[in-house]
């Protein structure tokens, strides 16, 4: 006695949380229904391996038939098919397009094309999550990439409107999309030790600081605006960055603001002298990376950067988190009082995105 | 008379991509009505276009707009080569052409296609203008309501109920014409369900005038079938019980109490008190004579209805003329049973012993085709009425002089249309109060015939074993012998009736006909309940008056209907009779089986369950003739052990009636299944079942002894089991309990049985029923032994879950307003390698076990909760193919109130105050589970952050989705403005016009999300009250696939088919304005595939009535509620169904 055919359909659509969970993970129905065996389920319910197996079945092929709306979720609220209530409508999506944290390290800041979707074998072997799931996360990266690229606004909102995800998760495809978009690179040994959040903060920052979206210059000729608004870095700004040179290039001006900066932190700075020795290389390595990002290479390598020439020397000198904070705000704050500098709002514009930057980088 | 269709196409959305190039389609529509087409202007490039055309208008005659569907095509555009279809969509407007249902559909509905399901939808919208028609002599029958359910429907009353309907229209099946070698897949699909559309909308048509001219206004209990009869072509029947029904004007008077079954039944008492007094008036003399003459008794029964109250018969207007109605005339034989072969049949009735049951069989001499069957029967209802009274002797010998008489009736002169009606048949399976006098016991009747076949070898089938034989020229047969399948038709019925008669019943109610077809062997069955009723709501009462006020004597009690209408010393079977529990004053079987539903006023004890009895038998492989005799050898068999089966598993479960009772027998290439379905429940009324006895038949010897001592026990020990779970726990009988006036602890009113018990008859009360025989068993061979094992093999349900094939659960009555119903199909393939009967069975029973255990796994998280009217239907596709295909509806319940009620014993009023409490509890609690998805932001927080602690969604995020919600809110207004439209029209519910008014649907062009559209096969909705009938839902789709494989397999290929039949149903009823559909049933599901060709093909035929309904909390909020009335119900809006 053989089934060929077993189906359970319900006028309301059965979403099962933990079988969905173990589709979204890629499992195959065999190993998921050893692994729903495990959890002792069987036990409860009083169940048989043949009945999970069939409402295993039953489940997977659900999820399969639901997965085409999920690729382009208003449909799955319009869609006629499946009679699913709001709230597990709102489940379906946050999970489908949640994504590991592991997997999004792998790939954040890489070009969101085939020859990257050819290593995920890699990844997959790297981080132990089933392909299947990779590739999941990896297309959904690429589907919101591509429904979001040519389109102008605000780049969460148009996330949010075109897949309908909660706020958090849309935040966090900007920064995916914002890091694949630049092709930050965050593979590198050295940046190992940050996390997506991590990324995602400065992501955020520079999505609202840095970008043409962001001055609220709204072009008023539409067309003559190439750039897509949150995506990009504002060209003109980076360009302007070159200016801050100044700061470092002339000898008086870099004192002057040494001075300061010292002056304003004396005695509340548990690391005042090892600061004051490295004052000059601190600074001269924030801003020459200002001055660096009119190159796109040097764009990709802002985070080698940052961490390189700032993160790492507090670091080896032990600085507490507390003092760092203080000795950027002092840093930022002091140029204001340098006569000589003109690019008072540049700075402010630079500055105010990489204190909040360095801060969430600076960590262990 | 015509009448204007006006059809407005107005937008698409998510069209399939149909220009590869572009990504993109060129789409126009396609009306067609009758043989008028209009198209709507090409919209270009786009996969959501807006067409928004003109009216379109097609001017037709009401017979055409009862028999045809409107059709819409979408199309794609292509300025080089032909259009291609996306699909279609048909739109049954029926429900437009009754004045109470819907005005307008207008809706999204989904466009589908035969080979490739649901692409995209579109937005429709229409009209009909309907000119009164006077003329007598009129075609259509516009205006005749139709309803699937088989009970008076919720917001109407019966004034008068008439009588069986029945109609089958005949046609070649297109699928098999000669046409179908040349053309495509879909071609001959969509040639198909057109055929059957309008073939279905004829029959309806043809019924419905019918019922016009037996003066009704309704049918209910509507139930129409395809027979695939494949070369010999395809019968659409249909049968139902004509009524006069009236809408209940008055909201006020339809307390939301009404809806819910459960208060239904503990208001019942209160229903009665009227009733003893009712009928006290003079007419019964006048009657009297009338009986004998056969003239109309209407005058009757108005008279005697003014002074009844709980289901009045208040005169109407003008309506009804009182003259002499045609069909009176003295009349003539239908059918003369001369003519008939051969024919025994199968009673299979309340008994305990065990007697072998004959079962028809009629030798396959029919062999006819068939074409259209314009013929008017004027079948109708009661033959009269009569009750059987305690006194039994001279009162039943009048009754059946009477029956007898009636029937004799029916000896004269065959004149075709001046038939009187024939068969006192009701397809209702519950009544209103008092209706049902007593019930005599099921009847049933099958036949075994054989239907044409033109064997033409030449023409293969393009698909295997789908589509074998074609007919090279149809018409050459249309017109032979259109009457076969009427005839063979009526052979059964007058068989039913003629069983009804020797159980001394006039009627039959659970009336229903159906048929198995395999190859050119098709079985008819049809079973009913045989009953005596009460002639009050029938028209034709030709009751006399002393009758009647024996009925009265009757009424007050509740168990009247277990009562024996038999006379007892002229029994038709042999029963062991009883005194009944209850009044102890008249005579009950120890065993009831029926086909209806439990009335709501029988005393039940403890709960009751589904069981079921299955069975195959295998049988050779023969060609027709051969085929035939085989099948008919085999049926007695079968209907015997189904019975044994069935009573042996009534006995292990302790209980001592069964209701609901279907019993489907399918034949195949090589096998037959016989499966039995029912609820079987413990009627206080009837005596405690006897235990099971074991006896062993074989010499002595210790071993073997012991064996049987051994499962004995076992079978004691279930017995003991059961009665504990399902709470049975009748009262002890004993001689003390009897002396004292309250004699049962029950909760029944004790007004009543004070009242009836007055003088106690312990001296009549036959004290030997107590040591009555148990039920005995003899273990002789193997195949004894294997029918005791499956006796034991049935596993109960788990803890928290209740199964019952019938409305409701009894003693369960306080449903919670979750409902889930489901389609579950399951197809097993047999190991062809010696197969035995034994091993088929065993895989049958474990087919069938296994597939409940599926289901209450699946439904865990709805515990507790009662699975209700669950529907098994057996088909054997191929030679080693079983499927089951099993339809029910899942209803949570709330568990503390069920012990309450089963455990207090408190007086009616205290128990009112329950039920009032019960109210209370339930409002609040729906509202915060209900309300929570579109509510303002404070609940939706909570509800988010419930979710999301359970659902993985880390901790840190809860607080920024709850401003998701906010967001999507404001940003996506599309999305949510969707929610509303599940609101119902409160029309009527509240008396504040200005509330009601915002909560109406929103415009169904806004671009809105789904309405949530619930289904079940009840004729009910837990929780609420239908305010409205829009019409009955009658659909058939035929699915087709060339890449079976690359659709998920047979599995993939029947899920999602299903899905898409569900999602049609609901966007039709949405479109109607309705938000449920109740007496849903899948009517067929026929399955075939061709895994070597990578084919398969379905065709699935659902029904069900549409209707609108509102929650009771909803109610009283907007009553109580004013100020706020909108925002609240707004929160129930999303409101879900899980």
């Amino acid at each position: 006695m053989t089934s060929e055919l077993d189906i359970f359909v319900g006028n309301t659509t059965l979403i099962d949380e933990d079988v969905y969970r173990l589709w979204l993970d890629g499992y195959s129905v065999t190993d998921a229904v050893a692994l729903r065996v495990r959890s002792g389920i069987l036990e409860q319910t009083g169940a048989t391996a043949a009945v999970l197996q069939s409402d295993t079945m039953d489940h997977y092929r659900t999820f399969h038939m639901l997965e085409r709306l999920l690729h382009a979720p208003p449909k799955l609220l319009h869609q006629l098919i499946f009679q699913i209530p709001p709230s597990r409508q709102a489940l379906l999506i946050e999970r489908y397009y949640a994504f590991d944290e592991a997997f999004v390290r792998e790939v954040l800041g890489k070009k969101l094309s085939k020859g990257t979707k050819k290593d995920l074998d890699d990844i997959s072997t790297k981080t132990g999550i089933t392909l299947k799931s990779c590739r999941r996360q990896f297309d959904n990266f690429k589907r919101v990439f591509k429904v979001v690229e040519e389109m102008r606004g605000s780049l969460v909102d148009n996330i949010q409107q075109h897949f309908l995800l909660s706020d958090r998760l849309a935040r966090d495809y900007a920064a995916i999309v914002f890091f694949a978009n630049n092709r930050f690179e965050t593979g590198k040994k050295k940046l190992q030790y940050l996390s997506f959040g991590d990324f995602a903060f400065c992501a955020e920052l520079m999505i609202q600081n840095w970008t043409l979206g962001a001055v609220g210059e709204a072009p008023t000729v539409p067309d003559s605006q190439m750039d897509d608004m949150d995506m990009d870095l504002d060209k003109e700004f980076l360009q302007d960055l070159k200016e801050l040179k100044v700061l470092v290039a002339d000898k008086d001006l870099l004192d002057l603001h040494k001075s300061l900066v010292c002056t304003a932190l004396r005695g509340k700075l548990g690391v005042f002298s090892e600061m004051e020795a490295n004052f000059k290389n601190l600074s001269r390595g924030l801003v020459n990376v200002a001055a660096k990002l009119t190159h796109n290479k040097d764009v990709r390598d802002l985070f080698v950067d940052l961490v390189e020439k700032f993160v790492e020397p507090c670091r080896s000198d032990h600085w507490p988190l507390s003092d760092v904070r203080f000795f950027l705000s002092q840093y930022a704050a002091s140029v204001h009082s340098l006569d000589g500098f003109r690019h008072q709002t540049l700075w402010d514009r630079y500055m105010g995105t990489l204190r909040g930057c360095l801060l969430r980088l600076y960590h262990d | 008379m015509p009448g204007k269709l006006k059809v407005k196409i107005v937008a698409g959305r998510h069209l399939p991509v149909m220009d590869r190039a572009s990504d993109l389609t060129d789409a126009f529509v396609e009306v067609k009505f009758g043989n008028t087409t209009f198209k709507t202007d090409v919209y270009l490039k786009s996969l959501n276009p807006q067409w928004n055309s003109e009216w379109f208008k097609f001017e037709v005659d009401d017979e055409d707009l009862q028999d045809e569907p409107l059709q819409i095509t979408v199309l794609d555009h292509d300025t080089y080569s032909a259009n291609d279809a996306i699909g279609k969509v048909y739109i049954d407007i029926d429900p437009l052409l009754y004045s109470e249902a819907a005005t307008v559909i207008s809706g999204w509905f989904p466009i589908y296609d035969t080979i490739h399901g649901i692409r995209g939808e579109i937005n429709v919208v229409v009209k009909v203008d309907l000119f009164n028609d006077l003329n007598r002599f009129r075609q259509s029958s516009c205006g005749v309501k139709f309803f699937c359910t088989t009970s008076i429907p919720k917001c109407y009353r019966a004034v008068i109920i008439h009588g069986f309907v029945e109609e089958l229209v005949v046609n070649e099946d297109p699928e098999y014409q000669w046409i179908d070698r040349i053309r495509t897949p879909r071609a001959s699909n969509e040639a198909r369900q057109r055929l059957i559309s309008l073939m279905s909308g004829e029959l309806q048509r043809k019924i419905g005038l019918k019922v016009l001219e037996m003066r009704g206004n309704a049918v209910v209990g509507y139930l129409q079938c395809f027979d695939l009869e494949g070369e010999s072509g395809l019968v659409v029947r249909a049968i139902g019980t004509a009524c006069t029904l009236d809408k209940l004007s008055s909201p006020a008077a339809f307390l939301p109490a009404c809806n819910s079954p459960s208060k239904e039944m503990k208001e019942i008492p209160f229903n009665e008190d009227p009733n003893p007094n009712t009928h006290s008036s003079g007419p019964s003399t006048p009657l009297k004579n009338q009986t004998y003459s056969f003239s109309p008794s209407k005058s009757y029964s108005r008279q005697s209805s003014s002074s009844d109250t709980d289901l009045s018969l208040t005169p109407k207007t003008a309506p009804y003329p009182q003259g002499p109605r045609i069909y009176l005339c003295p009349s003539s034989p239908s059918l003369s049973c001369g003519s008939l072969h051969l024919k025994k049949s199968c009673l299979l009735l309340s008994e305990s012993s065990l007697i072998p049951h004959h079962s028809s069989l009629v030798s396959p001499v029919l062999r006819k085709s068939v074409s259209f069957s314009e013929e008017l029967f004027l079948a109708a209802s009661g033959m009269g009425s009569g009750s059987a009274g305690k006194e039994g002797g001279p009162f039943k010998a009048l009754l059946r002089q009477q029956t007898q008489s009636a029937l004799e009736q029916r000896g004269g002169s065959p004149h075709r249309f001046c038939r009187r009606r024939e068969f006192p048949f009701f397809t209702l399976t519950a009544f209103p109060p008092g209706f049902l006098v007593h019930v005599g016991g099921v009847v049933s009747a099958r036949s075994v015939k054989l239907l044409d076949r033109i064997h033409n070898p030449a023409f293969v089938g393009i698909m295997g074993n789908t589509r074998s034989y074609k007919l090279l020229d149809w018409n050459s047969f249309n017109s032979d012998e259109p009457e076969t399948r009427d005839a063979w038709w009526a052979e059964i019925r007058q068989e039913i009736k003629s069983h009804a008669k020797a159980l001394g019943c006039h009627a039959v109610v659970g009336y229903s006909e159906s048929t198995s077809i395999c190859e050119e062997v098709c079985i008819l069955s049809a079973s009913g309940t045989a009953a005596v009723l009460n002639p009050r709501f029938l028209q034709d009462g030709t009751v006399e008056g002393c009758l009647e006020q024996r009925l009265e004597e009757n009424l007050p009690t509740r168990c009247g209907f277990c009562h024996i209408p038999y006379d007892e010393l002229n029994m038709p079977f042999p029963a062991h009779l009883t005194y009944c529990y209850n009044c102890r004053k008249q005579k009950v079987p120890d065993v009831l089986f029926t086909t209806i539903d439990l009335p709501t006023d029988a005393t039940v004890i403890g709960k009751g369950c589904l069981i079921q009895a299955r069975l195959c038998r295998l049988k050779k492989k023969a060609q027709a003739e051969a085929n035939a005799t085989a099948i008919s050898n085999l049926l007695p068999f079968m209907e015997y052990e189904v019975h044994t089966q069935l009573m042996n598993k009534l006995k292990l479960k302790g209980m001592n009636a069964l209701f609901g009772l279907r019993i489907q027998i399918t034949v195949g290439e090589n096998m037959l299944m016989g499966l039995a379905s029912a609820t079987g429940v413990y009627l206080a009324a009837l005596p405690t079942p006897g235990g099971i006895q074991i006896a062993g038949k074989t010499p002595n010897d210790g071993s073997y002894e012991q064996h049987i001592s051994h499962m004995q026990k076992k079978i004691n020990d279930t017995i003991a089991k059961n009665k504990e779970l399902y709470e049975i726990n009748p009262p002890e009988i004993s001689e003390e309990i009897i002396g004292s006036p309250i004699p049962e602890p029950r909760q029944r009113s004790r007004l009543l049985r004070s009242q009836s018990e007055s003088s106690d008859e312990v001296t009549e009360l036959d004290l030997s029923h107590g040591k009555k025989d148990a039920f005995v068993l003899e273990i002789d061979d193997t195949d004894a032994m294997e029918d005791v094992h499956s006796l034991l093999t049935d596993v109960p349900p788990p803890s928290g879950f209740y199964s019952c094939n019938t409305e409701i659960m009894p003693g369960i009555n306080n449903w919670t307003s979750e409902i889930q119903m489901f389609t579950s199909v399951r197809v097993i393939r047999l190991s062809s390698l010696n197969l035995t009967n034994q091993a088929l069975n065993k895989n049958f029973n474990d087919l069938c076990e296994n597939l409940l255990k599926s289901l209450y796994f699946k439904l865990r998280s709805m515990i507790p909760c009662c699975l209700c009217h669950v529907n098994f239907t057996v088909s054997l596709p191929e030679d080693e193919l079983i499927q089951v295909t099993v339809t029910a509806v899942a209803i949570t319940f709330d568990k503390n109130q069920a012990l309450q009620t089963t455990k207090t014993h408190v007086e009616k009023s205290l128990q009112r105050a329950s039920t009032d409490n019960e109210e209370l509890l339930q409002f609040p609690l729906e509202l915060c589970s209900d309300s929570l998805p579109s509510h303002p932001l404070p609940p939706a927080k909570e509800h988010l952050e419930s979710a999301s602690s359970n659902s993985g969604i880390p901790a840190a995020q809860r607080d920024r989705c709850s401003s998701w919600i906010e967001l999507i809110k404001l940003k996506a207004q599309t999305i949510r403005r969707g929610s509303i439209k599940t609101t119902v029209t409160v029309e009527k519910a509240s008396p504040v016009g200005d509330g009601n008014f915002r909560n109406r649907p929103a415009p169904p062009c806004a671009n809105s999300t789904v309405g949530v559209v619930k289904m079940t096969p009840l004729s009910f909705i837990p929780g609420a009250k239908i305010t409205k009938y829009l019409g009955i839902i009658n659909m058939f789709f035929i699915r087709e696939t060339t890449s079976l494989r690359e659709e998920g397999g047979v599995s993939g290929f029947l899920h999602a088919f299903i899905a898409e039949v569900f999602a049609m149903v609901r966007a039709h009823v949405a479109a109607l304005g309705g938000n449920a559909v109740v007496s849903y049933i899948m009517k067929q599901c026929v399955f075939m595939e061709n895994p070597n060709k990578n084919q398969a093909q379905c065709l699935i035929n659902v029904s069900g009535d549409a209707v609108v309904f509102v929650r009771e909390s909803d109610l009283e909020v907007v009553s109580t509620q004013q100020p706020t009335a909108n925002c609240q119900s707004s929160g129930t809006e999303g409101e879900v169904t899980t």
